[in-house]
């Protein structure tokens, strides 16, 4: 028995847009998952159906089921699943802009029971995030991209989940940045033993930190292994490491006019 | 200057009465972009409730008070959920007719139940007059302003301080973020009304203590709409401090000036304020990262 289970699920927004189309996953308890893809891929929704996030947007599970440690979730109204220990870490930040950085955190610590360990908790984000202890009573509004997405993962942080589920955490960040972010979520992987789904534009990045990969495309995974089977798999190197097939880097003066077909289609 | 004094503690208690029926309505706004049309007969009901509790049941005071108040905030719970979350997803302006709708109901069961008869509230609170540096003060206004005090902060307290507070804020900025960390809307939501349908009452009770129990106070649930517009519809702050200023300047003005303008001031106010800032003096502005 996998972590967390998705078998064979089936989304559907407004009662009639198909967009995943019958998708299996899995990732085991202290691993980071990856899950790649191009835009519109189904991405976001896998991780919205995880965490019960697709009712505001109309969307619903019509088919299959995620298992979490076991139990079936995907009935359960979202607030269940994040006391059950799954946090979703939304696409493009969403901070509460009008909150300060503290009360932002206390949100995130919302469903939490046992008040005494919060403080030390908030504590122990600051270790993580020294710049988020200077800035603690700054309106989050106020902060740059990068601090936010600190504090959207540090927010996360206060719920004690056992699976984060991280969507595009490097969107919009200068590269520098983005390596302190994700050097931070390898930090929290080993040290708190969370698991993590990574949801990444950014493949080379994704697959560096990760135990584990699928790549989906058209609401169905199409290719799942290792990262270095993934890495060598030559469709991955062409369409999603920007290489070609013998591993150079691409030259855009000999780019083909043709278009490679991707053998997963066939 | 006795003038003055006497017109600025009636107009500071007619404001804080205000302010305590407006931050009823930012409460629900801020958190549910619901413009509340029952304000004014949430406070109707606060003021019957007591009438009955006290002159009818024959309770002491402070019991049939605190009746009202758990009874009031019980009644917003109740309204939130049988009238306003079967229509949550629907467009908002079902939601504001639905609100509508439930003044009219609370008026009709006001009606059904009491008459149309104006009604003696029960005088517990102290009427004496006292003289300070010369103007006449009725003991009541001063009252009513430590009051409604003690109301606001303590409300302004719990939204900066608990746990609860700090949810409907951030429900009030990212609705979806928030869901995403557990925080329950419909829990949240049914908050927000408790405590709008007590603050209604708090001033429903002050009200009829200076003006006595009929259908006219829920009046007031009209008159409060320059009060948000001025202070920013979705600022608890601005709640205050609009209160304090309508009601100042609607006594300034009947004072100094001549009874009967003083109705009008206050909606000369609001269009020149969503003239000029039609967020309100301490409304939500945009953040902007540059």
């Amino acid at each position: 028995m996998a972590f967390l289970e998705l078998n064979n699920i089936e989304v559907i927004y407004n009662d009639v847009i198909l967009v995943l189309k019958g998708l299996s996953l899995q990732a085991e308890q202290g691993q980071i998952v990856a899950l790649l893809g191009a835009n519109g891929a189904g991405k976001t929704t896998t991780l919205k159906a995880i965490s019960g996030l697709l009712k505001p947007d109309d969307g619903e599970v019509t088919d299959g089921n995620i298992l979490f440690e076991g139990e079936p979730i995907h009935h359960l109204p979202a607030e269940e699943i994040v006391r059950r220990g799954i946090f979703q870490v939304m696409e493009g930040r969403r901070v509460f802009e009008h909150l300060t950085v503290e009360e932002n955190l206390l949100a995130g610590a919302y469903t939490r029971r046992d008040r005494q360990n919060i403080r030390p908790d908030m504590e122990r984000v600051y270790t993580y995030f020294p710049r988020l202890r200077e800035r603690r009573h700054q309106t989050a509004g106020y902060l740059s991209g990068g601090e936010q997405q600190m504090l959207a993962i540090g927010r996360a942080l206060m719920a004690r989940p056992t699976l984060m589920l991280l969507d595009e955490p490097s969107l919009g960040l200068a590269p520098l940045l983005v390596k302190e972010i994700f050097d931070i979520i390898v930090r929290i992987n080993r040290e708190e033993g969370t698991t993590i789904l990574l949801v990444e534009q950014n493949a080379r990045l994704a697959l560096n930190v990760a135990n584990y990969g699928y790549i989906m495309e058209n609401g169905r995974i199409v290719l799942e292994g290792t990262p270095d089977e993934l890495k060598n798999n030559a469709d991955v190197k062409e369409f999603y490491l920007g290489l070609t097939a013998v591993g150079e880097r691409k030259s855009y003066r000999n780019v083909k006019h043709y278009k490679r077909r991707k053998r997963w289609l066939q | 200057m006795d003038k003055f004094l006497q017109l600025t503690i009636t107009g500071l208690s007619m404001g804080m009465i205000y302010a305590l029926v407006a931050l009823g309505f930012v409460v629900i706004y801020k958190s549910s972009d619901v413009i509340n049309f029952a304000q004014g007969e949430m406070l109707m009901f606060g003021a019957y409730l007591t009438f009955a509790f006290v002159v009818q049941f024959g309770l002491p005071w402070t019991i049939g008070v605190l009746l009202t108040l758990i009874t009031a905030a019980f009644l917003g719970v109740l309204a939130e959920t049988f009238v306003l979350r079967p229509l949550i997803g629907e467009p908002i302006i079902s939601m504001i007719m639905a609100t509508i709708g439930l003044s009219s109901v609370l008026r009709a069961i006001i009606n059904a139940v009491w008459g149309p008869v104006p009604r003696q509230f029960p005088g517990f609170i102290p009427t004496d007059v006292i003289q300070i540096g010369g103007a006449a003060i009725g003991l009541d206004r001063l009252i009513a302003i430590g009051v409604a005090l003690i109301f606001l902060v303590a409300f302004t307290l719990f939204f900066r301080y608990t746990r609860e507070g700090i949810a409907m804020r951030a429900i009030a900025d990212d609705q979806q973020a928030a869901l995403s960390m557990g925080i329950s809307i419909k829990r949240v939501f049914a908050i927000a009304w408790g405590i709008a349908g007590i603050s209604a009452a708090v001033a429903g009770i002050i009200l009829a203590n200076i003006v006595g129990v009929s259908g006219d106070i829920g009046i007031l649930g009209l008159r409060v709409f320059p009060v948000v517009i001025l202070g920013g519809l979705d600022s608890i702050p601005g709640a205050i401090i609009g209160g304090i200023i309508i009601g100042l300047l609607e006594f300034y003005t009947g004072g100094y000036i001549g009874e009967g303008l003083n109705l009008i001031v206050p909606f000369i106010v609001l269009i020149v304020v969503l003239m000029v800032r039609p967020y309100g003096l301490f409304g939500k502005e945009i953040i902007e990262r540059v």
